[in-house]
């Protein structure tokens, strides 16, 4: 949800290191982001479309890397990943559980032009 | 013209989150600690708050900042009748508040006077949880009625909580609440997190809850 504030947010992180890299324009976006935080790809680029209009990032590609939830059991350091619903240790049925990755959220490079 | 691969790694999150860091900033210099309270509508935000107003003040002073999407006053009306200081944010139709939200509502709280803020958020059980406030604890009420899948409909909210609130406990001979099942999916998400079981209707529970409140009001005191 809040696709439109999101794309804003990139947008601004975006064109502020581009700028002070000394950019021409900015070819392309990478952005990591966990499968625990709820982001529609398809709307952030119908808003990045619009939005990067007529500034450094125009005709810029945004590059969406997901990252599965990742658990660690507790009781028998057993790693799984989780596609849908939150389980338990699927070695031992533990609950006594760790999340090691999924909640990433974040801007991780550009690619410019100079 | 060159091309160049230029590292980033900021959060997308984080000019929100840097205000939040302001907020609580201010808090602590007024020596106010400070609560955001979420749950979905009706789950008994404004009822436990209420609660904790009946069961620490006047020895606490206690301050509330309400968050709504219609332009009400319902909730903040019901604090002042109690007694205490409230502000009423009006979201203007946003679905959560947000640190800058706060952080006007902080400019004209009279924070000064009080040592508990309680922040009331928007009735919401998914957006309140991308945006911190600053608040030093984040708090969800979970009513009996929701039912006991919630944290495993939801698991993002629940991850990021200080307290649990298991609210209208009251209802548990009436309702189909495994609350086995419950406290496994929240022990997978936030493992240890404090949980206070409690009915706004009867009372029982909530001197806990004001216990745990009551310490955590005098450790913002002694910093």
């Amino acid at each position: 949800m809040h696709e439109l504030a999101v794309t804003e947010n990139i947008l601004n992180i975006a064109i502020r290191n581009a700028e002070n890299a000394r950019a021409t324009r900015v070819t392309d976006i990478n952005l990591v982001i966990g499968a625990l935080s709820s982001i529609v790809d398809d709307s952030v680029q119908f808003y990045w479309d619009m939005l990067s209009q007529d500034t450094i990032c125009a005709g810029s590609k945004l590059h969406f890397q997901r990252l599965p939830a990742r658990i660690v059991c507790q009781d028998c350091h057993t790693e799984y990943e989780i596609q849908e619903e939150l389980r338990t240790c699927p070695s031992c049925d533990s609950y006594r559980v760790r999340f090691v990755q999924g909640e990433e959220f974040f801007l991780e490079s550009i690619e410019i032009e100079k | 013209m060159s091309s160049e691969k230029v590292t980033v790694v900021e959060k997308i999150m984080d000019a929100n989150d840097q205000v939040a860091l302001t907020n609580r900033r201010i808090l602590d210099q007024a020596g106010v600690f400070s609560l955001n309270i979420m749950a979905s509508p009706g789950a008994g935000k404004t009822s436990v708050i209420l609660q904790t107003i009946k069961a620490l003040a006047p020895e606490i002073r206690i301050g509330v900042i309400e968050g709504d999407t219609a332009p009400v006053t319902i909730d903040a009306d019901k604090v002042i009748a109690a007694g205490m200081p409230a502000l009423q944010i009006n979201t203007a139709g946003s679905c959560h508040l947000d640190a800058v939200m706060l952080s006007r509502g902080l400019e004209s709280f009279p924070l000064s006077d009080i040592d508990l803020l309680i922040v009331e958020n928007v009735g919401n059980l998914i957006c309140p949880a991308s945006f911190k406030l600053g608040t030093h604890a984040n708090v969800v009420i979970a009513s009996i009625p929701e039912g006991d899948d919630k944290p495993y409909k939801y698991p993002t909210i629940y991850r990021g909580l200080d307290v649990l609130i298991m609210n209208k406990i009251d209802l548990l001979p009436y309702i189909r609440f495994n609350k086995e099942y419950f406290l496994k999916g929240i022990e997978m998400l936030n493992p240890g997190l404090t949980t206070f079981q409690v009915s706004c209707e009867t009372g029982e529970g909530i001197a806990e809850w004001a216990e745990w409140l009551r310490a955590r009001v005098k450790e913002q005191k002694a910093k």
